[in-house]
């Protein structure tokens, strides 16, 4: 048991590092890359992502695991695993093409036709044109093929009506992928197309969502009489099912439980040393250590099992189910923790304000965008039932729709 | 990246894991658990006779010179069986300590007689209700002669030789007592788990000596230290079983017309317990490679893994009772068995909440 490289990914790491080392301002130890804040990215930053895209892309370090006719390298898992490792330890812009190079370019690869391979995935890799998704609506979020916004077939074109939530970047997006529903009169999943829509596309309308947090990461984005080529369709007609659950495994894949960035755990032993509690480090406090200690230990099994996820990665082999488990564990960890640093500060626990809050507030901020992260991605519930099904193999949920035409499902507005 | 056993250690666990399917069925333990026997002399016998109990004793000592990593998937395989052996007191105790602090005389004279079976060794500190440190030593050591009480000692009525947390002045140490000789006098006493025996063991002037080098409470911690990880196993193996048997139960058992186990509230539930085993599975190969290692991080390494295993293994067991039913409150279903094995196992090193206070005292140090 060690926690080596093999030589061959010593060799690929060294590879790396010595690229970034060229091209790119090493961060100071503690220092964080600035994420993307949940502002309305400005287009100076989206300018500044482009270029270091660009950057990428000309030395052949874009998209390492897209095949080589794409632009990739056909990278390994792994490499790609050491790629990423290796340029988080950089100062380079927020990453906002992931949406795009993580999801939906792999599921044109798989459905698209050639004509659309050819003419979106390599200004994609280059950051040229960045993607949205358009997948979740009001009345469909954890059961996305109940989505009701339409396409109607319109000569070789199709005409879209309806609303689509939660689309991350929608403002600075050249094109969206969108689930449409074409046919309600069969079952929900049989009546799906899926479309890539141009999103300066007259009829779009974008608006910001705010969250509880004050920022406005997330978007509505209304569809009024938009119309898109059949060229532009992705699969076949009502067959955009297929291609959905193509994006949504690979979603799965990308989101990790991993470096959320944020205050963590030596922030929080920092806080409770210098919190004073009847005139005494807070620390020294028997039930705050057995809490500091139940993080840690949960904190570190994240952790290790994402060693042991690599292991699986470095060996070639599929990892193994409890890969799944870091977002379900990750996020509701992150508001307890944040929970338990505002109770150590007592009533100060309630300010947020940068120059009076201790750790200037890090520790509010992060509870307040925490909900969002039990949510996003898929649920909490969501991911329990993909684990009770998946990994453990009990039957699935019944389904109260199962063999009801779309148009008949109850929607609790049409009793 | 390899943080995963060896093909060999694999090969090893499975073959632990056929001998102990077809030679420990839970008949075995629930044997032990309704008798008056102290443990399964014909499981010990044939463990021993596998060469077992010498996995990580040295080939000029007797055993088979394997290593940490080896014992920690043995160890995964005995818990999974709930086999009711004395192997954490002699193998995970006595053995590891007697290998890390005993002198030559001392590893000579015992290690080949642990590593055959022929000898049971066992550890003996708790002494009253609590958790203390050094100065919760009450039994002495002077010119040769132990006097004190232990209790509870595991496998303390079966185990020829013990040791003793004891003190002599100011120091604290282990010292390495004949069971079986004068002085000493030893009860078994009444135990949440009858299927591991539990002796109260009073030391009148017994002859004993110190165990080598082991002369002070951090020596005593890292013995501890090191069952604790190699426990994590086996904790983790009962907690595994647990699962698989109530998993397999919720499937079968039909309620309103459909499994059990389709019921989201348990499927969750499942969901939920797979998760904490798959963390303390996480930390405790951390505390094996920590201990394979003779890391400096085996402190804090161990007490995670310990924390971590304890609290999966309990979940696990009052899971599969309440998922069960009604029956997985009976005698005669198996639940109560890893009922009382993970409650026990969560103390028979000591409280979970010290562990975890001394994880953060090592992150400190």
């Amino acid at each position: 048991m060690d926690f080596n490289d093999t030589p061959e990914e010593a060799a690929f790491r060294k590879e790396v590092r010595a690229w970034l080392d060229a091209n790119a301002e090493r961060l100071k130890p503690g220092e964080n890359a600035p994420g993307l804040a949940e502002g309305r990215s400005s287009p100076e930053l989206i300018k500044r992502a482009q270029d270091w895209q660009a950057k990428k892309a000309d030395a052949g370090w874009a998209c390492i695991t897209w095949p080589k006719q794409y632009g990739g390298r056909g990278a390994s898992a792994i490499q790609s695993m050491i790629w990423n490792q290796e340029e988080s330890k950089y100062r380079t812009p927020p990453n906002v093409f992931g949406i795009g190079q993580g999801m939906l370019g792999p599921t044109i690869m798989v459905h698209g036709s050639d004509e659309q391979k050819d003419r979106y995935l390599r200004p994609m890799l280059r950051g040229e044109e960045i993607w949205c998704q358009l997948f979740s609506e009001p009345s469909a979020g954890s059961d996305l093929a109940g989505l009701r916004t339409s396409a109607v077939r319109d000569g070789d074109e199709w005409i879209i009506n309806g609303q689509k939530i939660w689309t991350t970047g929608a403002q600075y997006c050249k094109w969206g992928m969108i689930v449409t529903r074409t046919d309600p009169t069969t079952e929900k999943h049989k009546g799906i197309t899926y479309f890539i829509v141009d999103m300066q596309s007259p009829g779009i309308e974008i608006r910001p969502i705010k969250q509880i947090n004050g920022m406005s990461g997330f978007n509505e984005v209304f569809f009024t009489d938009v119309r898109v080529s059949d060229r532009n369709r992705v699969g076949a007609v009502n067959e955009g099912w297929r291609g959905a659950i193509t994006t949504l495994m690979n979603e799965r894949a990308s989101i990790g439980g991993g470096g959320a960035g944020g205050p963590d755990f030596t922030d929080l032993v920092r806080m409770a040393k210098q919190t004073q509690w009847d005139g005494r480090p807070a620390f020294e406090d028997s039930d705050v250590r057995q809490r500091l200690a139940r993080f840690y230990i949960r904190l570190k099994g994240l952790q290790y099992t994402g060693y042991r996820t690599q292991t699986a990665l470095s060996r070639g082999e599929t990892p193994g189910p409890q890969s799944s488990i870091g977002k379900l564990v990750g996020a509701p960890l992150r508001q307890d923790m944040a929970s338990f640093a505002i109770d150590l500060e007592g009533a100060a626990g309630g300010l947020i304000d940068k120059s009076l809050a201790p750790e200037e507030g890090a520790w509010q901020q992060t509870y307040l965008a925490s909900p969002g992260l039990r949510l996003a991605g898929g649920t909490d519930e969501i991911l329990r039932n993909i684990i009770a099904e998946r990994v453990l193999g009990l039957p699935p949920e019944i389904r109260a729709d199962k063999g009801m035409a779309f148009k008949d499902i109850p929607t609790g507005a049409n009793k | 990246m390899n943080f995963d056993f060896s093909d060999d250690q694999k090969l090893l666990q499975k073959t632990a894991r056929d001998y102990l399917a077809e030679h420990a069925p839970l008949s075995v333990c629930r044997a032990v658990l309704e008798s008056d026997a102290s443990y399964s002399e014909m499981l010990w016998k044939g463990v021993a006779e596998l060469g077992w109990l010498g996995t990580a004793i040295p080939e000029q000592y007797g055993g088979s010179g394997f290593g940490r990593l080896e014992l920690a998937v043995m160890a995964e395989e005995v818990g999974r069986a709930l086999a009711p052996i004395p192997f954490s007191s002699s193998v995970y105790l006595a053995t590891e300590a007697i290998l890390r602090f005993g002198s030559e005389a001392q590893k000579q004279e015992l290690l080949p007689k642990l590593a055959s079976g022929e000898r049971l060794g066992a550890f003996a500190h708790a002494e009253r209700p609590g958790e203390h440190g050094p100065e919760g030593v009450g039994t002495k050591l002077t010119k040769g002669k132990l006097s004190g009480t232990k209790v509870p000692v595991a496998d303390g009525d079966s185990a020829h030789f013990a040791l003793v947390t004891a003190r002599s002045g100011k120091e604290v140490g282990l010292a390495l007592v004949d069971l079986t000789g004068d002085g000493v006098s030893r009860t078994r006493v009444r135990s949440i788990d009858p299927s591991r025996s539990l002796a109260s063991i009073q030391f009148n002037g017994a002859p004993a000596q110190w165990l080598g080098t082991a002369k002070s409470w951090d020596e005593i911690q890292h013995v501890l230290d090191r069952a604790a990880v190699l426990m994590a196993f086996e904790q983790l193996g009962g907690a595994q079983r647990a699962f698989d048997i109530t998993r397999e139960f919720c499937l079968g058992r039909y309620a309103f017309g459909r499994p059990v186990a389709s019921f989201q509230a348990i499927k969750h539930r499942l969901a939920d317990l797979y998760v904490e085993i798959e963390l303390a599975r996480s930390n405790a190969y951390y505390g094996a490679w920590a201990l394979s290692n003779e890391s400096p991080e085996l402190g804090r390494a161990a007490a995670g893994a310990r924390a971590a295993a304890s609290d999966a293994f309990e979940l696990a067991s009052k899971e599969m009772i309440q998922m069960h039913g009604g029956v997985g409150y009976t005698w005669e279903y198996d639940c109560h068995l890893f009922y009382r094995r993970a409650k026990w196992l969560a103390v028979a090193l000591g409280s979970t909440h010290q562990w975890r206070e001394q994880l953060i005292q090592r992150l400190e140090a």
